[in-house]
């Protein structure tokens, strides 16, 4: 999930070409105050006429309590990217009202309600207590995401590149996002040069459950691809789990062992996982 | 008459004499030896104990019996940092020589000032690998009568040893020297590394004159240019500026796009079928290219292949692989950076070579025949994989032929690098403005958007894509290119020819036009 | 008509444009200044982009410079498009 500053035509128009799965046009943080007008006007047009190839294209909006939020819903909305993404998300009450909003435009445009996706981005204490609902009660919902650099300023703690301060929010989110059934993606790392920290920061998130990670530098890409793409062994176990299963099952066994490790259901469901993740259909 | 890639090129050129078309990049040398004759290198007798020192550069040109009509040649070690040749060119300018035929082994922006030499008549033919700035600009446009040939590194060789080029005066600056004019760029202040492309004119050419600013006890050793054929020894102040001449280490570009294409390169190497023990490889000094190597390097440890050699220019990152262990030998003909003069000063392994060991196609075998994989540039590119690294996207001449057709053609795999397009100006081209290197020796097209395989090389294509790598058609790409920039407008041009463009047999494989401004 | 306030949009930087625009005395007509880096190549293009633009805000009497860094053609219409609203004073959702 690449972020690119909205106001940035270099970056925006090569976007696609970095195998990101995401790209994230930011009308937010990364855009002046006084350039909002820019920004909106430019991401209307270069999403028109972009090819970002296989990348899904979502949108940062500012937050409807400033002067800019309504605006980028009124030009982006119509153009449908495939999510819209909120920051500071903190209540249920603001997502609906939110979704009012965005439904308002696609009636006037006469387009549909269920197209365009919504990410609740977490990035205060009050989203962190909150978070469950946010994920749970929307079905356009579907990803959340944990801002770090904004929830330790609201925590007012510093950010330490182990991410002490955020641990308790990262858990917490992933699981309202695993009990609401919906992916979450991870913060940035901020220090491009640091190849062996965003390893590091990447494996940790990939092993407490989150399903992505965003970036803001194309150079961190490959990193993070490599990291969440299943290795050759663990694909090779899974396909080997997967093919044992239906084996059994169709002789009516429910619990067996490979190599004396128990295999049960969950560990199916797991392996049915990366095999998904890998592309790989069991024959 | 209309050559093999379909270029018009004239017969016979006054200046230049009899043209020959190219027609295929094994043409020539499918035959085994060259039809030209070889003309003999001057011999010369020198008594014992007479001294070749100069007091001033000044004087030894003098000595050397300058001529109206001469030929004066360079070597371009030192890169932009060159003092010498704009200062050569004074003297000469200043002593009344006219119609010199300039003969570097190519020239950079700071060669910009000789400018008004080619205007007043001092300088009236230019051979060079290539040509810059002002002085590509005012070639494009018209400024000489004759056209200027753009030779390669190897072809340069040959047309100094069939007489095309010949040289009566070299002038070879070096960063050390002894008193009988043994030299070398391999230390001293101004240091440049390997001398490579010089060797064959200090062997050729009628006088010549060693410049140093660095003067060593005799013998000056690694005997890079030896004495047996210097006629003059000059002292200076400075041969260049050593900021321009070679800095500290070469850095791996952070550009994502230049990163994001050198590790689709580098994919494309480790699935082509010659990623093995024992490969030899070449890439270029900056940009996508040297950050190929980059990925390799980490390729090459993972898989633990360990490779043969490496060739060509050499930056600090070639040294690193060679002191890892990642590589066996370096042949280097020119070095890029101080780390590298200092390597190859002190690491046997570390092996200077001539232009002529490096590329020269008229021999019992250069280098680059052994070369597997090589990664190279492009300012263009056409749907028939021909290369143009000369001439801009605006007409004007602003690149360099250099090695890249000589590697090219010597290579088992060619991959070439680029974005797929540039400031808004497409690289990808129907066709391109000027071929320096003919597409039958280009094997891949590596670009963000996509990789596209010369179709005549059809294992490789498969290779790739069982790889599961994202190829393209290149006629896909070529009007998915231009749907995003817009299809630029037409660049006009006289029928004058200002450049003639040799391939490495001598053949023209293109001409340039006269440019005309809008 | 023509504009209310000068004004400015885009940057300096590469595949950007930066456009300026002042109002002019009325029935002065458009004096345009563009200048680009490939003029050569695409000037005439960006050209006819600039005219049919201010045809359709009907801006008759307007003084209109533009530096082009290689822009594409939405990049190019959105920097324009930006710099109108802004000199029609018709901004939205921003901080001036």
């Amino acid at each position: 999930m690449l972020y690119i500053p909205g106001n940035n035509p270099a970056m925006i128009q090569q976007g696609g070409v970095y195998g990101a799965d995401s790209i994230l046009l930011d009308l937010e943080d990364a855009v002046a105050l006084n350039q909002k007008d820019a920004a909106r006007v430019l991401v209307r047009n270069m999403i028109k006429s972009v090819n970002f190839y296989d990348a899904e294209v979502c949108v940062r909006i500012n937050h409807l309590s400033t002067p800019f939020g309504l605006a980028d819903l009124e030009e982006i909305v119509p153009l449908q990217p495939s999510a819209i993404r909120y920051p500071k998300t903190e209540s249920p009450e603001e997502v609906a009202e939110l979704l009012k909003i965005i439904e308002r435009i696609e009636d006037k445009h006469r387009l549909p309600h269920n197209k365009m996706t919504l990410h609740a981005m977490i990035e205060t204490a009050m989203g962190v207590q909150n978070v469950f609902n946010i994920a749970s009660m929307f079905s356009r919902v579907d990803a959340i995401t944990i801002g770090g650099q904004d929830l330790t300023a609201d925590m007012n703690i510093i950010y330490t590149p182990d991410g002490v301060g955020i641990d308790f929010a990262r858990k917490r989110i992933v699981m309202a996002a695993k009990a609401s059934h919906i992916d979450v993606i991870d913060t940035i790392f901020p220090d491009v040069n640091d190849e062996e920290g965003l390893r590091r920061e990447t494996e940790y998130a990939k092993k407490i459950g989150f399903t992505g990670k965003a970036v803001i530098n194309p150079r961190q890409i490959d990193i993070i691809h490599d990291v969440f793409t299943p290795t050759d062994e663990e694909i090779r176990k899974a396909y080997h789990i997967v093919k044992e299963f239906q084996t059994n099952t169709a002789a009516g066994i429910g619990v067996f062992a490979i190599d004396g490790k128990m295999v049960d259901a969950p560990v199916v469901a797991r392996a049915e996982y990366i095999l998904k993740l890998a592309n790989v259909t069991v024959a | 008459m209309l050559n093999s890639l379909g270029r018009e090129i004239p017969e016979y050129i006054e200046g230049i004499g009899k043209l020959e078309p190219f027609q295929g990049a094994l043409m020539k040398l499918g035959k085994g030896w060259m039809d030209e004759p070889t003309i003999p290198a001057p011999n010369r007798a020198y008594l014992p104990h007479q001294s070749k020192l100069c007091k001033t550069l000044e004087e030894a040109i003098i000595r050397s019996n300058p001529q109206n009509g001469m030929t004066v040649s360079f070597h371009h070690h030192l890169r932009n940092g060159d003092f010498l040749l704009v200062q050569t060119l004074t003297i000469l300018h200043n002593m009344g020589i006219r119609e010199i035929t300039l003969a570097s082994s190519s020239l950079n922006e700071c060669h910009d000032p000789i400018l008004p030499y080619l205007i007043d008549g001092t300088v009236t033919r230019i051979f060079s690998s290539g040509i810059r700035n002002q002085l590509g600009r005012a070639i494009a446009l018209g400024v000489l009568e004759t056209p200027v040939v753009i030779h390669s590194h190897g072809g340069r060789v040959r047309s100094i040893h069939t007489g095309k080029i010949r040289i009566d005066l070299a002038i070879i600056s070096a960063s050390a020297a002894d008193c009988e004019g043994n030299a070398t760029g391999s230390h001293g202040k101004s240091a440049f590394g390997s001398i490579g492309y010089a060797v064959i004119d200090a062997r050729y050419a009628k006088e010549v004159i060693v410049v140093t600013d660095n003067l060593v006890d005799y013998p000056c050793i690694p005997l890079s240019i030896s004495q047996n054929f210097i006629d003059h020894v000059v002292v200076v102040d400075s041969i260049g500026d050593a900021s321009k001449i070679a800095t500290g280490t070469t850095r791996i570009t952070k550009s994502p796009m230049d990163l994001r294409i050198a590790k689709l390169a580098a994919d494309v190497i480790e699935q082509s079928g010659f990623f093995v023990p024992g490969f030899s490889f070449q890439v270029g000094a900056g940009g996508a290219s040297l950050a190929v190597a980059k990925f390799i390097r980490e390729k090459m440890r993972n898989k633990s292949i360990r490779g043969s050699f490496m060739l060509g220019g050499i930056t600090s990152y070639c040294v690193d692989m060679l002191n890892d262990g990642l590589f066996e030998t370096i042949f280097d003909v020119q070095s890029f950076d101080a780390v590298v003069s200092n390597s190859l000063l002190n690491n046997r392994r570390h092996i200077e070579i001539p232009a002529a060991l490096y590329a020269n196609p008229f021999n019992c075998g250069c280098i680059t025949n052994k070369i597997d994989v090589v990664v190279l540039g492009a300012l263009e590119i056409d749907v028939d994989f021909n290369v143009n690294v000369i001439t801009g996207s605006e007409g004007y001449i602003r690149g360099a032929s250099g090695g890249h057709s000589d590697t090219a053609s010597g290579a088992k795999l060619t991959v070439v690098v680029c974005p797929s397009f540039r400031g808004r100006i497409p690289i990808i081209k129907k066709r391109v403005h000027t071929v320096v290197t003919p597409g039958e020796t280009v094997h891949v097209l590596v670009t963000e958007r996509g990789i596209c395989v010369n179709p005549a090389f059809k294992e490789l294509e498969e290779n790739l894509r069982r790889a599961g790598l994202n190829l393209k058609d290149i006629h896909d790409l070529e009007v998915e290119v231009d749907k995003i920039t817009g299809i630029p407008g037409p660049l006009e041009y006289t029928d004058k020819i200002v450049g003639i463009v040799e391939y490495r047999d001598g053949t023209i494989i293109d001409v340039i036009h006269q440019l005309k401004e809008k | 008509m023509k504009p209310k306030i000068a004004a400015q949009s885009g940057t300096f930087e590469s595949s950007d444009v930066i456009f300026l625009i002042e109002p002019m005395a009325d029935n002065s007509g458009r004096k345009l200044e563009i200048s680009s880096t490939v003029m050569q190549q695409f000037g005439e293009s960006f050209h006819n982009i600039v005219t049919e633009m201010l045809d359709s805000y009907n801006l008759t009497d307007i003084h209109l410079i533009a530096k082009d860094k290689g822009a594409l053609e939405p990049t190019i219409k959105a920097r324009l498009e930006t710099a109108i609203k802004r000199s029609m004073d018709q901004q939205e959702g921003t901080l001036k």
